[in-house]
């Protein structure tokens, strides 16, 4: 305990400042997810992409020296994982599920298999900008350090919100995802509507990888994500295919991520492992709570397999 | 439905020789399912030759030093077996609710699961007689981990959660639960740096088969697939299970007990999962601890997507991935591959086995009677 005067006050600014810090990547994965199932496609190979993102952007970042490089190459990575994913599903008779599973082992495989030259070297990180300035408090400064990523994610949900409803880019990926019969009638192809929105959907989970290995934890090794982007991909479900409600679910997963560091921080420290289990924990909870047998979700695609 | 079953039945056994002008045609769907899964196998090791000849190294020598650490010897190939004994059940876990329509993909929480409540009952009978224990720890196996995967089909019917993302964070939370209990209330005071509960002790390990050092948990794994096998194919509860993963409609119209039959098929997935995780205990590690987090699970749902969903095809295809990854440690002494490497051959194999899927029932010669 650095400063003894705060106390307990601790936890609850600890899990503020997780919610900032930790939910980035949670916000990255789930909108990009949206657009991807608002196509009438699910790709659970996020958490491959979210794991190479993480890698490409330490890589490029400690070559070229920008992080700003990492963060783009962490992007088109993404993009490159999402157009297999949907390359694959556009074949005939291929489960897009199971294709999910497959490049999520792939996607870790082959960044534990090209980051390991990169465990030991430091390469520069994002900056943060300091909205804490005006405190003397600092674990409260601590908590206030945002990263640019961040203000991009909270801005990128109303701008997807918006763009869902009135752009013809999103109603395009509406109609797919609601009826490809109605997309194909109006002389548009399902399979391109869908790969692209793959591909940006991979390239907002690559960057939300790039997060990860650039800012926070901010380093490169194997254990980096456990199920981040799996959990993302469960989020979306519980967000009902919203880019808001993905923006607070993203922000109350980052607190309950938040929870076992802080609580281990006031030196509760028993239990440890299961504070750490808070995320995947409330996905189930939520979702037995707002799922149910007897009708489908409300606000699911259609044409998604996962919900049908 | 039934003569698809028979042909799928046959895909695993021996192919007759060609006696006739219309085995092709009568065997078409046979000779698919061994012909496109092989095609796609041997496409994903070009690929992975490509990819590892871009770091500078040969393939050939790669080819050899994977046939070598798999098959060359009867060293490796008894490092294979005894990698496979887990791949079975694992895969099991997986192709067991694929009978009724559903992916699961968390083999990997019902073999922790299995582990820990199978070093639970070791812990807790000691001083019986090792038998007594050994039955016990089974037992303890397979409920832990059935119960656990019986959690996801559960949630999926009553309450309509997808099961594979259940399943999948029950993974993750499996690990928290083995990380909580062997550091905490399971901890042996004398592990210090690798936290594990106390040992099963050596008298109640199960051993090996003798003349080899390959352990009983083969022999568990091949009866399990076999069992699965009768299971599915040749009893009437796997038909109903069948016609319900087929049309889940047709099947509440005739009256099957849907609910009962996704319990039970997930009890016996996760049962099988559990078991592979008591069989790591009871004769590789002896005792429970993080190690026992290596993979196996993840590598089978591989296996059963590979196999095709079919218990006794997973038994081949389960030694030939335990044969890549018990090559593994070669590839990283001689090559300097990292080994990473093998769960990036894994992955490429996976990619191909499901772009293959495009091909059936396309490949011209084969067109006939099916």
């Amino acid at each position: 305990m650095a400063d003894g005067s705060i106390g307990l006050w601790t936890v609850p600014l600890a899990v503020l400042g997780g919610a900032i810090r930790v939910s980035t990547p949670f916000l990255f994965v789930s909108l990009g997810e949206c657009i991807t199932e608002r196509s009438g496609r699910i790709n659970l190979g996020l958490e491959g992409t979210l794991v190479m993102g993480a890698m490409s952007a330490y890589g490029i970042s400690y070559l070229t020296g920008s992080p700003w490089l990492g963060v783009l190459a962490a992007g088109v990575t993404g993009a490159l994982l999402g157009a297999l994913h949907a390359g694959i599903c556009s074949l005939p008779r291929v489960n897009d599920v199971a294709v999910g599973i497959a490049l999520m082992l792939f996607g870790t495989g082959l960044a534990f298999y090209l980051g390991k030259p990169l465990i030991e070297p430091t390469a520069p990180r994002l900056p943060a900008i300091d909205f804490g300035w005006w405190s003397d408090i600092p674990q409260l400064r601590a908590a206030l350090r945002v990263n640019v990523l961040f203000l991009i994610g909270v801005a990128l949900a109303p701008i997807l919100y918006w763009a869902f409803r009135t752009t013809r880019w999103g109603l395009l990926i509406r109609t797919a995802g609601e009826s490809s019969d109605a997309a194909r009638a109006m002389g548009h192809s399902v399979l391109l509507i869908r790969l692209r929105a793959t591909m940006v959907g991979g390239f907002l989970a690559g960057i939300g990888g790039s997060f990860l290995s650039l800012f926070y934890p901010g380093s490169w090794n194997e254990g980096l994500s456990s199920g981040q982007g799996i959990t993302a991909v469960a989020l979306v479900i519980f967000a009902r295919w919203d880019p808001l409600l993905c923006l607070w679910a993203s922000l109350a997963f980052g607190g309950a991520a938040a929870l076992g560091p802080a609580l281990q921080s006031v030196g509760v420290t028993s239990g440890y492992h299961l504070f750490n289990a808070a995320p995947y924990i409330l996905t189930l909870a939520i979702m037995i709570i707002t799922c149910s047998p007897k009708r489908t979700l409300t606000g699911a695609p259609a044409e998604l397999s996962i919900t049908r | 439905m039934t003569a698809e079953a028979a042909d799928s039945a046959e895909a695993v056994g021996t192919i007759a020789p060609a006696a006739n002008p219309g085995f092709l045609q009568r065997h078409g769907r046979t000779i698919e399912y061994i012909l496109i899964p092989g095609a796609a196998l041997a496409g994903a090791l070009v690929v992975f030759g490509i990819f590892v000849m871009l770091f500078g190294k040969n393939p050939l020598d790669l080819y050899f030093y994977m046939y070598y650490g798999a098959f060359g010897t009867w060293f490796s190939w008894q490092n294979t077996l005894t990698r496979a004994a887990p791949l079975i059940l694992t895969a099991l876990c997986t192709a067991l609710p694929a009978q009724l329509g559903m992916v699961i993909i968390g083999g990997e929480g019902a073999l922790l699961i299995g582990a820990l409540s199978a070093t639970s009952a070791a812990l807790a009978l000691q001083g019986m007689p090792p038998l007594v224990i050994q039955i016990a720890m089974v037992c303890a196996g397979v409920i832990g981990g059935g119960l656990w995967i019986m959690l996801a089909g559960a949630l999926r019917q009553y309450r309509g959660v997808n099961e594979t993302i259940s399943s999948l964070l029950l993974v993750y939370i499996a690990l928290a639960i083995l990380n909580h209990l062997v550091e905490g209330a399971m901890r042996d005071p004398a592990s210090l740096n690798k936290p594990s509960t106390r040992e099963i002790g050596a008298a109640n390990m199960i051993g090996s088969i003798p003349g080899t050092d390959v352990h009983w948990g083969l022999v568990f794994g091949l009866i399990a697939a076999i069992a699965a096998y009768i299971l599915i194919y040749h009893t009437v509860f796997g038909f109903a299970a069948r016609v319900a993963g087929g049309n889940i409609r047709a099947a509440k119209i005739v009256g099957l007990g849907v609910s009962k039959l996704i319990l039970t098929i997930c009890f016996l997935a996760g049962g099988a999962a559990g078991l592979a995780g008591m069989v790591e205990v009871a004769a590789v590690q002896g005792r429970t601890n993080a190690n026992l987090a290596a993979g196996y699970g993840f590598t089978g749902i591989l296996v059963a997507f590979l196999a095709r969903q079919n218990p006794l095809a997973i038994i081949p295809v389960a030694i030939l991935l335990g044969g890549i990854s018990a090559s593994g440690g070669l590839l990283q002494r001689r090559l300097g591959l990292p080994d990473a490497s093998v769960q990036v051959l894994q992955g490429i194999i996976f990619v191909f086995v499901l772009a293959s899927d495009a091909l059936y029932g396309r490949i011209g010669f084969l067109k006939g009677k099916s």
